[in-house]
């Protein structure tokens, strides 16, 4: 029988697994984490005195419904929590459990690693007390505390009322939600939007409440500055005329939407396409899901299109193993889940407009402000590189002389910016000026069990 | 230097053992079933100077990707403090400690 692994027990790894046990097949199911649920319905521990009907709002139902199903799936496949898998070598993963290290051969491999905050760097936001926004539902969520008493939401997405929502409601102070996109793209993307009417609403329904309890909300923003000794105490923001605000507070959450962790699909030697959309380098990938014989990817991880489109992807994406492996298919099914995903993909393509990645603002950042916080390395560092006779045009060249990257989250979180300023820099578009590639390990592990001598 | 006042506030609580840890020779109290970030910024709001310029870190993503909050401790080595439990009787440093050899 053929060996299925699955990376990821998100939403995705998890419907994937369903449907393959459905035909009497045990996948191994990976994960990094101690539970199941993945970034988006993240399981509180059993002990915490959270009410998660009340944080997760109008999600409760499937957050509890997926939990449900993990639960009835788990004893029908090889489920192994706590387990990093930090390399792909062919059709062997490298796996890091406890401390110790293991291989594991593949027939096929599913990925469903999901996806990160993207962020966009500013003055001072190395200081304590600068979180990404998804760790400020992670630090809610996972440790039933909020990331600070008066916090401020700065980036660009849907989420950021949401999470000062849930921050509200919790007892926080909400300093301001500044969003860089001004409102007049929102309006221009209500159409897009409009096909996807549940989650608007939802959005809709989250801005009006916070605007209901009389916070700041703002819309085309400038950020100027986190400010503060040794941790955060204001954010600075110009408003859409130029006026320049000062809000006292003692934490930021910062976030700019997501971007798929696509390092593992680099090491399984997927293909990658520029997405003008996204300003991202993606997997290629077909309609089902697959990336090359033998490699599909699922859920946020590839494409960014939340919960049910992680759901519904991996179930397709499982389908595609299925009928790689023979096994007869409901024609009807499938087309349906396809359509499914397409549908809600294209919503996230219409988000993207609305909630913009504010790539002028990046390209204008002053010389001085930190984009790699790995390695300190400043935009300023970044430039003069390039502009150096022969200077380098590409992220991989520039990050081999500067650094910038190079650090111990590999570019995770400087990447999107540094794709930007070297693109402004070099003058032309985002596409040329390339993509960091993943390497192994994935992250950064004990060398002892990587095999190299200590 | 460390500023007095926590950096997170706990809203939910936590049902379960106590531990008791120390960081940087400060005792720190907390619940098992913290992460050792929650713990350390329940009681501060620093957990390590980077190594360029001493500058004060506290973290950043909370899901284990940015690798901005990492602590160390003799015995362990370096730990990632927002994906790491605490334990009970836990001695942990901001720096990196002589006995923690091995790990790069
Ligand atoms: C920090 C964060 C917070 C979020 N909060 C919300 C929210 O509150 N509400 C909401 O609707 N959406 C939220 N989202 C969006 C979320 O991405 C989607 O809703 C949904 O979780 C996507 O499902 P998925 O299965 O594609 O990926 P995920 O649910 O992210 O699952 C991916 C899984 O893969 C595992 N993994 C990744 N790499 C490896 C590896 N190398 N080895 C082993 N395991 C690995 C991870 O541990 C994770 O459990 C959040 C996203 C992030 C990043
Ligand atoms: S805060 Fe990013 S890895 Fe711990």
């Amino acid at each position: 029988m053929a060996d299925i692994v699955i990376i990821g027990a998100g939403p995705a790894g998890i419907s994937a697994a369903e449907v393959l046990c459905a035909k009497g097949l045990r996948p191994v199911l990976i994960d990094e984490g101690a539970q199941a649920g993945g970034q988006g319905y993240r399981r509180p521990a059993d002990d915490l005195a959270l009410d998660m009907n009340r944080l997760m709002g109008s999600e409760a139902g499937k957050y509890t419904a997926l939990h449900r199903r993990f639960e009835m799936l788990r004893p029908k496949i090889d489920y192994r929590p706590r387990t990093l898998v930090w390399a792909i070598d062919g059709s062997q993963l490298h796996l890091l459990r406890d401390g110790q290290a293991q291989t594991l051969d593949f027939d096929k491999l599913l990925i469903a690693s999901g996806a990160m905050d993207r962020v966009a760097p500013l003055t001072g936001w190395t200081l304590p007390g600068v979180f990404t926004l998804g760790g400020a539902q992670v630090a809610l969520k996972d440790q039933g505390c909020l990331i600070g008493s008066r916090v401020a939401f700065l980036g660009s997405s849907p989420l950021l009322a949401l999470a000062a929502k849930q921050y509200r409601d919790m007892g926080a102070e909400i300093a301001v939600i500044a969003d860089t996109t001004p409102l007049a793209a929102k309006v221009a993307a209500l159409p897009a939007l409009l096909r996807a009417p549940r989650t608007l609403r939802r959005g809709i329904w989250y801005m009006a409440a916070s605007l209901r309890a009389g916070t700041p909300m703002l819309h085309g923003v400038t950020p100027v500055a986190v400010e503060g000794e040794n941790r955060v105490e204001a954010l600075v923001l110009r408003d859409k005329r130029g006026r320049e605000h000062r809000f006292a507070c003692d934490a930021v959450a910062l976030g700019y939407g997501l971007k798929p962790e696509t390092q593992l699909a680099d090491l399984a030697r997927a293909e990658f396409a520029y997405d003008p959309g996204f300003r991202l380098h993606l997997p290629k990938i077909d309609g089902l899901g697959r990336a090359r014989p033998g490699l599909y990817l699922a859920g946020d991880g590839v494409r960014i299109g939340g919960a049910d489109a992680a759901e519904a992807s991996g179930a397709l994406a499982a389908h595609a193993i299925l009928s790689d492996l023979s096994h007869p298919q409901d024609i009807e099914v499938v087309r349906r889940l396809a359509r499914r995903v397409k549908r809600l993909r294209n919503f996230q393509r219409g988000l993207a407009r609305a909630f913009a990645w504010p790539t002028a603002q990046i390209a204008a950042l002053s010389d001085s402000v930190t984009l790699c916080r790995c390695e300190n390395v400043t935009v300023g560092a970044v430039r003069a590189e390039m502009c150096r006779e022969f200077g380098p045009i590409e992220v991989n060249r520039v990050k081999a002389m500067t650094r910038c990257g190079m650090g111990r989250c590999q570019g995770r979180v400087c990447g999107p910016a540094l794709q930007e300023i070297v693109a402004a820099e070099a003058g032309q578009d985002g596409a040329l000026a390339g993509r960091l590639r993943g390497q192994a390990p994935i992250k950064p592990i004990a060398l002892a069990a990587a095999g190299y001598p200590t | 230097m460390d500023a007095p006042k926590a950096q997170f506030r706990r809203v939910a609580i936590r049902a379960g053992q106590p531990a008791t840890l120390s960081f940087e020779g400060t005792v720190i109290r907390a619940t098992i079933g913290d992460s050792v970030l929650a713990a350390l910024l329940e009681s501060g709001a620093l957990i390590r100077r980077l190594e360029f310029g001493a500058e004060p870190r506290a973290g950043f993503c909370l899901m284990g990707a940015c690798q901005d909050c990492w602590v160390w401790s003799a015995e362990d080595g370096r730990l990632r403090a927002c994906t790491t439990p605490v334990a009970d009787g836990m001695t942990l440093f901001a720096d990196p400690q002589p006995m923690a050899g091995g790990h790069g």
